[in-house]
Parts: structure tokens; C-alpha cells; sequence
């Protein structure tokens, strides 16, 4: 159904698609595999587009990979929205540079201000854009709990992107300067935005939003298509959250990662599943006593062919939802 | 591999002042790091903990068992084989590469069953991982086994340091099946942080003093399954999988840390089916 809503508007030079099991597995903190991630001479040779996702909505599909060097971790779906007073960003950009791409995309379709850049969660590939709108002063919003999540871990991440693509295209950390701890609603004029900060989910900080004009709905990465969903907050707090999503009523919703525009309720369904089968799996490797090691090799076995990196995160999040069952 | 050495680096200077039971040998390490040079660093960090004991190597005497590529690196899991029930005295554990390498010690009580012990380290840095057991007869044999994982020792819990020090000290165990006459299977879980010191505190942007699991000992009614001393290289809430000779007593553990805390708790383990 997206593809029809949705006509190509630009390109880019982007990052090669080439995906390495060396690739940091940043959406769950897992830096493991950062050690060999050293600059390639290869040279970007895929381009991007950015699609109208819904009136005045542009979204680039990120691409389905971790961050490297090439990629300069273009790989969320990023993009924003223009209302009448303003341009809203709804979601940053995962690099300066990524951030400075969109930045450019905006300008080639509006001279409005950008007066609002939205960072939805605490992962590089969703807050490191941020860095390139600062200079626009725009409000950055963000989950009241963002702030210590970046106190955390902000740093840390910005030195693993800088060792994989230099300090440059990295970026700053940047802060949200209107915390939202509940509901929150921004007015472009002609559409409102409507924010909500859910509890500990698929990280500690998600924020989701939704447009009053087209109706759709921004969960960020509540939201996972394609990719492996990324676990990273609280297991049994996911599905909670997911109920809440649900009943905001919309249909339609811009994922986090995966196409720009899909059904909700299809979406929500894979990913609940998997989420189940995640939390009823670890729980049924606890109870029987299977150790941490032996449980991150059955653990969800059924839905590895449903997602894409799924080799690359499936045991990680069964790590994860392991430590959190394990003292239930 | 640069940007990787210089963090590393960096990170090892910042616990320099970091002192544990288990004697820290401060050194760069990088992921490039040629066999030789990881050979010879193992030679010193071998030389400061045994001395100048000679430490042959073995395929039988213990084995470790540890994912080649960590999925989490605040949280591998190791296995360590040791099939000659009663001829182990004690088994150290020793991650080359991180800034205490010196990760545990277990020293073996007449309650014990050796034949596999498992536990959950930090790994920070691309290592070469070493298990040195001690037999009775007062000799001592290693093995080893090389891991890919980064930043585990610095990792940030994801929560403030009072959430993770919530309900510290609380303890479980859980027994597998029992068995008349054969030896049992159980879980140790004890709630604790075991901060670092490489860990950065959200609100203060200081690193969390270390704070971590010293000493624990296990019993089985009188006699010891075994003591373990760690170090900053345990990962937050240490879970220890080990096995016991039952005599229908029940288990005692005490554990403490390095700032004071100290637990203790008794369990009883399940009675042996026939």
C-alpha cells in the first residue's frame, strides 16, 4: 500500500549496502564487534530517496544494515514534516553527516525554519543527526528520561561512531530542550503533533508521536518492520507499551526501520509475535534451567526467516530478556 | 584498529588506581595484537599471579568454553570443564586483555563437583581468555581460548547507580534434579552491581567508584563446595552455576564486597529422588 502513496522526491550518494558481521550491533549497545570496523577505501555507491510518505511527510528508508564506515549509519528512517509555521524533524539522522544530508533534503523542498527536531530515542542511529540542526536552534524534543539515557551513554556511543568514520561526520551529543514525561502537543499551524513518553520499552527513553493532518502515527523504534526489533529497555515493558500504541487508533504508522509507510495493526502483529516468542522462550529456557549460553541458540529459533540481521540480534536480545526473567 | 587501541588505552589509565584482592596488571592491549605478542603478555600476567611455577598446558584437565564472538560484552558467559572430578584444587580465570585481568579464583572444598562450573565476565577488549587449574598434587595447567568482545567494562548498566544497587545482596539458588548418590547442579544469583569503575555515573558524570563481589563461599552443611574471589571482571548481578556433593544439609552461602557489604543466606537444596 505504501508504494502507491509514494513518489520518489530526491536521491543522494549513500552508503554502500554491504552488510559484515563485524558491524556494531549499536541498537543494542552490543559494540562487540567494533574492534575491526576501520574505514574502508570503498567509495559510497547507492543512492537514497527520500519518499512522501503522507502530505508534506518526506521519510528516508534507512538502510537494513549496522553501522560502518560507508554507511555512516544511515540505516534509520529519518525525514520530517512541513507545517505551516515550521518544519519538524522526526528523527535526526544516525551521524552528522546522515543529520547534514537531511538537512539538504529539507532545504530542497522548503525555506520554512525547521523548528523542531524530534530525538525519539537515546540509539546513535536516531539522535546523531541532531547535531546538524543545532545551529537552526529549533526545539529538540525528547523523552524526559532522554536526558540521563544520553548522560549514560552519549559519549560512549559518539567515540564508537568516531572509530568507525572520524570525529567529524560523528558529531556532537546533543540534548532535548522540551522534555516530555507524559503527553506533549506541538503546533505547526496547520497540523499538531501529539506526543507520547512511554515507559521502559524497547529502550528507556521512546517517545512516539502522531500527525493530526495525515493521521499517521511516528512510533520510532516501538515499531520494527524487516529488521529484527532491537531489544534494549524492558521485554515485559514492550508489549505493555505496544498495547498503548494500539490503542491510539491510527492505521498507519512510519516505522522505525523498514518501509516508510505501513498498516498498524499488520506491523504490530509480526512484531508482537516475536516479542512473544522471545519472552516465552527465554522464560521456558529459565524454568528448565538451560543456561544463558545454550538459551541464546533456541530462543525464537521460529522466527528467524521472518526477519532481516536476524542472526545478528537474536541472541543478543535473548541475552537481554534473559537478565530481565531470569529474577521474575 | 587504531581508534579501537586508543580507547582501550585510555580506558586501561583511567582504572590505574583501581586495586583488587586479585592484583590488576595494567597494560595496552589492542584487537591487532599478534599471537606473539598476546603469548608474551599471558607469559607476564602469568609470572605476576604464580610466580615463577612452571604451568604446562592441558586439553583434559579443564577446558573453557566461551562464545567466540560475544553477543554482550558486559555479559559473556564462560564455562569452565573440569572432568577429573577431585583432582582440581583450584581454577583461575584469567581475561588477558581486560584492566584487572585476573577475573575470579575458585578454590575447591570436598563438596565440590568440578566437572563444570560456569560463570558471566566482561569481556573489554579482543582476548585471549586463560584457565589455570591447580590439582591436588600442587601442579598447574592451563588452557585457553581467544574472544571477540569490546567495551564490557564500560558498558553503562542503562539505569542510575541507585537502580541498580536496588535490592543488592538478595540471593537465589535453584537445583537441578536430584539424584541419590550423585552429585547436584545448582544456580547461585546474587543481586549486585558489581560496578566497574569504568562505569560513568548518569547524574554526577564521574565514574562510579568499584563496587563489586569479593569473596564468595559456598557450603554444603560443614564442608565447602568452594570460595570464589572476583574482581571488577564479574558481570552486575553474578550468576555462578556450579555442582556439589549433597549430604542433605542445607547450602550456605556468605558473600561480600569490597566497600563492607556483606550477606548471607541458606538454601535448601532438593531431597534426592530414588
Amino acid at each position: 500500500m505504501a508504494a502507491e502513496a509514494v513518489r520518489p522526491v530526491g536521491r543522494m550518494l549513500a552508503g554502500s549496502r554491504t552488510v559484515s558481521r563485524r558491524h556494531a550491533l549499536f541498537g543494542g549497545l552490543c559494540l562487540c564487534c567494533l574492534a575491526t570496523a576501520g574505514l574502508s577505501p570503498r567509495a559510497y555507491a547507492e543512492s537514497f530517496t527520500m519518499e512522501e510518505a503522507g502530505p508534506g511527510i518526506f521519510i528516508r528508508k534507512g538502510l537494513i544494515a549496522d553501522a560502518d564506515a560507508e554507511n555512516l549509519d544511515a540505516i534509520a528512517n529519518i525525514g520530517f514534516i512541513i507545517g505551516k509555521s515550521g518544519v519538524l524533524v522526526t528523527e535526526s539522522g544516525g551521524s552528522l553527516a546522515d543529520g547534514q544530508w537531511l538537512r539538504g533534503e529539507i532545504a530542497k523542498r522548503t525555506d520554512k525554519p525547521i523548528t523542531h527536531v524530534v530525538l525519539t530515542h537515546v540509539h546513535p542511529d536516531h539522535a546523531f543527526g541532531a547535531g546538524a540542526f543545532v545551529a537552526d536552534k529549533p526545539v529538540f524534543v525528547g523523552h524526559a528520561k532522554l536526558r540521563e539515557a544520553l548522560d549514560a551513554r552519549g559519549e560512549f556511543y559518539r567515540k564508537r561512531l568516531a572509530d568507525l568514520f572520524g570525529e567529524e561526520k560523528t558529531g556532537p551529543v546533543v540534548y532535548p530542550t522540551m522534555s516530555i514525561a507524559d503527553t506533549g502537543q506541538i503546533d505547526l499551524g496547520d497540523r499538531t503533533l501529539t506526543f507520547t513518553a512511554h515507559g521502559p520499552a524497547h529502550t528507556t527513553s521512546d517517545l512516539s508521536m502522531r500527525d493530526s493532518a495525515s493521521g499517521l502515527l511516528f512510533p520510532a523504534d516501538l515499531l520494527f518492520v524487516e529488521r529484527i526489533p532491537s531489544l534494549d529497555g524492558s521485554l515485559k515493558g514492550w508489549l505493555k507499551e505496544l498495547e498503548r500504541v494500539k490503542a491510539s487508533g491510527a492505521t498507519q504508522a512510519v516505522p522505525g526501520h523498514g518501509p516508510v509507510r505501513v498498516d498498524l495493526a499488520p506491523a504490530m502483529a509480526d512484531l508482537t509475535a516475536y516479542l512473544i516468542a522471545l519472552r516465552d522462550g527465554t522464560k521456558a529456557a529459565i524454568a528448565k534451567d538451560v543456561s544463558i549460553d545454550k538459551a541464546v541458540d533456541t530462543v525464537a529459533q521460529d522466527q528467524k526467516d521472518k526477519w532481516k540481521l536476524f542472526e545478528h540480534y537474536n541472541r543478543r536480545n535473548v541475552t537481554v530478556a534473559y537478565q530481565e526473567l531470569e529474577w521474575d | 584498529m587504531r581508534p579501537t587501541f586508543a580507547l582501550a588505552l585510555g580506558l586501561t589509565l583511567s582504572v590505574g588506581a583501581l586495586s583488587g584482592p586479585l592484583a590488576p596488571v595494567v597494560h595496552a592491549a589492542g584487537a591487532s595484537d599478534t599471537d606473539q605478542e598476546r603469548a608474551q603478555r599471558w607469559q607476564e600476567i602469568a609470572k605476576s599471579i604464580f610466580g615463577d611455577r612452571k604451568i604446562e598446558p592441558t586439553d583434559t584437565l579443564v577446558k573453557i568454553e566461551a562464545p567466540k564472538r560475544a553477543e554482550d560484552a558486559a555479559l559473556v558467559p564462560i564455562t569452565l570443564s573440569m572432568p577429573d572430578r577431585g583432582t582440581v584444587k583450584s581454577v583461575s580465570l584469567v581475561i588477558d586483555d581486560n584492566p584487572a585481568p585476573y577475573a575470579a579464583k575458585f578454590e575447591f572444598g570436598p563438596a565440590a563437583d568440578t566437572s563444570e562450573l560456569k560463570l558471566r565476565v566482561r569481556v573489554n577488549n579482543y582476548t585471549d581468555m586463560h584457565a589455570v587449574v591447580e590439582t591436588n598434587d600442587g601442579k598447574l595447567y592451563e588452557a585457553k581460548q581467544f574472544v571477540k568482545a569490546s567495551g564490557g567494562c564500560s558498558a553503562p548498566m542503562g539505569m542510575s547507580d541507585e537502580e541498580a544497587m536496588k535490592g543488592m545482596g538478595d540471593m537465589r539458588m535453584k537445583f537441578a534434579d536430584a539424584q541419590a548418590g550423585k552429585p547436584v547442579e545448582a544456580t547461585l544469583m546474587i543481586r549486585h552491581p558489581n560496578f566497574s569503575g569504568m562505569q560513568m555515573n548518569q547524574v554526577t558524570r564521574e565514574f562510579t567508584p568499584a563496587r563489586y563481589i569479593e569473596k564468595v563461599t559456598v557450603s554444603a552443611g560443614d564442608e565447602k563446595v568452594f570460595t570464589m574471589t572476583g574482581d571488577i571482571s564479574i558481570a552486575s548481578n553474578p550468576v555462578i552455576n556450579f555442582g556439589f556433593k549433597p549430604d542433605g544439609k542445607p547450602i550456605q552461602v556468605a558473600a561480600s564486597d569490597n566497600q563492607g557489604g556483606h550477606w548471607a543466606r541458606s538454601f535448601n537444596p532438593p531431597s534426592p529422588t530414588n
